[in-house]
């Protein structure tokens, strides 16, 4: 019983290397000597490698190599060169955007230049991953369904760091690339544009983040709960329903009235995750150029309602009996 | 050691005894912690301050602990009352000699208790002693400076009740007052413009990321201290001048955040979160603030910075060997109020006035 009350994962296969499909490109492109790791295979396939990486990995991987490169040369020079400096302020650090002055002109290096170059090929970077997993899926003759999921969290990229920087006129409105800088521009820009909480696709995108959430941990719970009847095995279990199924399916719909099927599960989980960053997009590119103060717009709409009652506390208490000193 | 038919049976019965004494032990701490909660109390109990209506968050939360602790200094303030007859006589007749341009028509009586004060409370033994050493010149404008916050001001230090400043506000005993701060300029080496100015841990940005220039823009140079635009839709630009940027805002949060670690409070002390902006969603200590940056604002550009020339090298800024500046912290370090509301003014009327009429 305790094996499927367990962290990590019980079946671990390890044995002769599998190579995958013959290919017509997979046997000259695949790279290095299968291992097994009994680690890695805790928490997923105890076997590493080959890997494929065609000419859209090869591209991929320099151009990103050299975005992360630059970003961190630049934040090296920042401190002088001096490499304790930089461990010490590195969650500090970062490669701004341009002032705002230069509009979509190139900025000087020292101001925004190199943020540009390094974002030119970040995006090259990205743009040419997801070509890579459109490829690995046609070589496999597979769905093209994580093409068009890493699609839709690229859409959010590009609209953080290109649409709407070009419709506002100017990079300067990218974000920073660095850790507390990035959560910097993230706090401001919701402040200035007068509270993001306030756009209603910020709303659904978060409705989709938490739904994506709780999805999945029904859906792994259900599944884990059923392994012992064959439950694992959820693609025969679409077409071939068995009783892990029958009573996964009746769990929920004792519990709910409703439950979803092996099949439409999966359906659910892809959409919800999806919508996250399309949504989420929808409402960064609104903000600046359509809405420019979203707390007013959510009162021009009827939807921000006034709040009874004093502002101060002078209203509700005294300083003196805070701090304990009430005469 | 043991007997023999102990061991015997311990074989015979072989019993997982880890489950239980786990379930034991955990069972056996929580009965402990509870009831140490129960006798002791809570040892962690926190108090809230409601600032804004409910349903809104608004309100200040501390710890119990942390909030009813006095604040130090307090104890170590000298009134006016304390001053002995030897501490009067221990005053040189030089030193009466020179009256503050000031206080004009001030009695010797009188002069001689404020030397004796403002000697304690700045930490200075000889301070208007010698009419040209810095120190005494620097206090002449001082006493002025402090004049002027108590009368001009007097809605900021007196928002709620008789408080006012003296020496003793910032300087605690200090003859450099602390959370004192200079002119940084760009803070990041190899960079221009909106890059260099933040992204470091210095004292200004509070150790953030956020800009370093924030004291300086807002302060001194009279920045526009707003990041909204005051209706849904605008047609502007960020290239545009004047155009509120979230450069513009990430500044502002700056200041702010300065300021709430000034005073030891957060955001909802005197917003209401869900829109800053707003003038009708906001606490009377906010009009408090805003008269507390116009009044830092005039105190460095026209008490501050005129000093420049009077100090002696160690005492100017390290990068631009500028002025000592003040702030919110100057004074507050860390409290709602000020040495906790102490009446600094009551007793004395020479500090509380300009041009001040002394019976």
């Amino acid at each position: 019983m305790a094996e499927y009350q367990n962290i990590f994962t019980q079946v671990q296969v390890q044995g002769t290397p599998e190579w995958g499909l013959e290919t017509e490109q997979s046997g000259r492109e695949r790279m290095g000597k299968p291992g097994f790791s009994t680690l890695v295979g805790w928490i997923g396939n105890a076997q590493l490698g080959p890997i494929w990486l065609g000419w859209t990995g090869m591209v991929s991987l320099a151009t990103g190599i050299l975005a992360l490169n630059i970003i961190g040369l630049n934040m090296l020079a920042q401190v002088d060169w001096s490499i304790p400096e930089f461990i010490r302020q590195l969650f500090w650090l970062a490669l701004e955007p341009p002032s705002p002055e230069y509009g979509l002109r190139f900025p000087p290096l020292q101001d925004g230049g190199w943020y540009i170059i390094a974002s030119f090929f970040l995006l090259v970077s990205v743009m040419s991953w997801w070509a890579r997993s459109y490829l690995l899926a046609m070589e496999h003759k597979m769905g093209k369904h994580v093409f068009w999921a890493f699609g839709s969290a690229i859409w959010l990229f590009l609209v953080l760091g290109l649409f709407r920087p070009i419709l506002m006129g100017s990079w300067s409105e990218g974000v920073p690339y660095g850790i507390f800088p990035h959560l910097d521009w993230t706090t401001a820009f919701s402040i200035r544009y007068g509270n993001l909480y306030y756009n209603p696709f910020h709303c659904l995108s978060i409705v989709f983040l938490y739904g994506s959430v709780l999805l999945f941990a029904m859906h792994g719970a259900t599944i884990l709960a059923v392994t012992r009847y064959g439950g694992d095995r959820e693609l025969e279990q679409i077409v071939d329903r068995g009783t892990a199924v029958e009573r996964a399916a009746l769990f929920w719909r004792w519990t709910m009235g409703f439950n979803a099927t092996m099949e439409g599960i999966h359906r659910w989980a892809w959409w919800f995750a999806v919508l996250t960053p399309i949504t989420g997009g929808i409402g960064i590119l609104l903000t600046g150029t359509v809405v420019d103060n979203w707390f007013i717009w959510a009162q021009e709409h009827h939807f921000a309602p006034m709040y009874d009652g004093s502002y101060g506390y002078e209203a509700y208490g005294s300083y003196e009996a805070f701090i304990g000193q009430e005469n | 050691m043991l007997p023999m038919w102990f061991n015997k049976w311990n074989r015979e019965n072989p019993t997982n005894i880890y489950g239980p004494a786990i379930l034991v032990g955990a069972a056996g701490v929580a009965v402990t912690v509870a009831a140490f909660i129960v006798v002791v109390g809570q040892p962690f109990k926190t108090e809230s301050l409601q600032t804004g209506p409910r349903g809104t968050g608004m309100s200040r939360p501390e710890f119990v602990n942390q909030i009813r602790d006095a604040d130090p200094t307090i104890a170590a303030y000298l009134g006016r009352d304390q001053i002995t007859e030897e501490d009067i006589a221990g005053v040189s007749d030089a030193a009466l000699a020179n009256l503050p341009p000031n206080l004009p028509d001030i009695s010797d009586e009188r002069y001689a208790e404020l030397i004796v004060a403002m000697r304690a409370w700045t930490g200075i033994p000889d301070l208007m002693e010698d009419p040209d050493s810095y120190q005494t010149q620097v206090a002449y404008t001082m006493i002025g400076m402090t004049q002027s916050i108590n009368e001009n001001w007097i809605g900021h230090v007196q928002s709620n009740a008789e408080v006012g400043v003296s020496c003793y506000s910032c300087h605690r005993g200090q003859p450099v007052p602390s959370e004192i701060w200079f002119r940084m300029g760009p803070v990041n080496e190899a960079t221009e413009g909106w890059a260099a100015v933040q992204n470091r841990v210095t004292v200004q940005s509070q150790y953030t990321s956020l800009p370093s220039d924030a004291l300086e823009t807002y302060l001194l140079d009279y920045g526009r201290i707003g990041v909204h635009d005051l209706e849904a839709h605008v047609a502007a630009y960020p290239s545009e001048e004047g155009y509120p940027t979230w450069q513009d805002t990430e500044r502002t949060f700056s200041l702010m955040n300065y300021v709430s670690n000034s005073l030891g409070v957060n955001c909802v002390f005197c917003h209401n979160s869900r829109a800053f902006y707003d003038v009708e969603q906001v606490t009377p200590q906010w009009s408090t603030e805003m008269l507390g940056i116009s009044m830092v604002q005039e105190i460095n550009n026209e008490w501050l910075v005129p000093l420049e020339g009077l100090y002696p090298p160690e005492r100017l800024g390290p990068v631009f060997a500028d002025a000592p500046k003040a702030a919110c912290k100057t004074c507050h370090k860390g409290y709602q109020r000020p040495l906790q509301g102490l009446n600094v003014i009551g007793a004395w009327p020479e500090l509380a006035n300009i041009d001040p009429v002394l019976d």
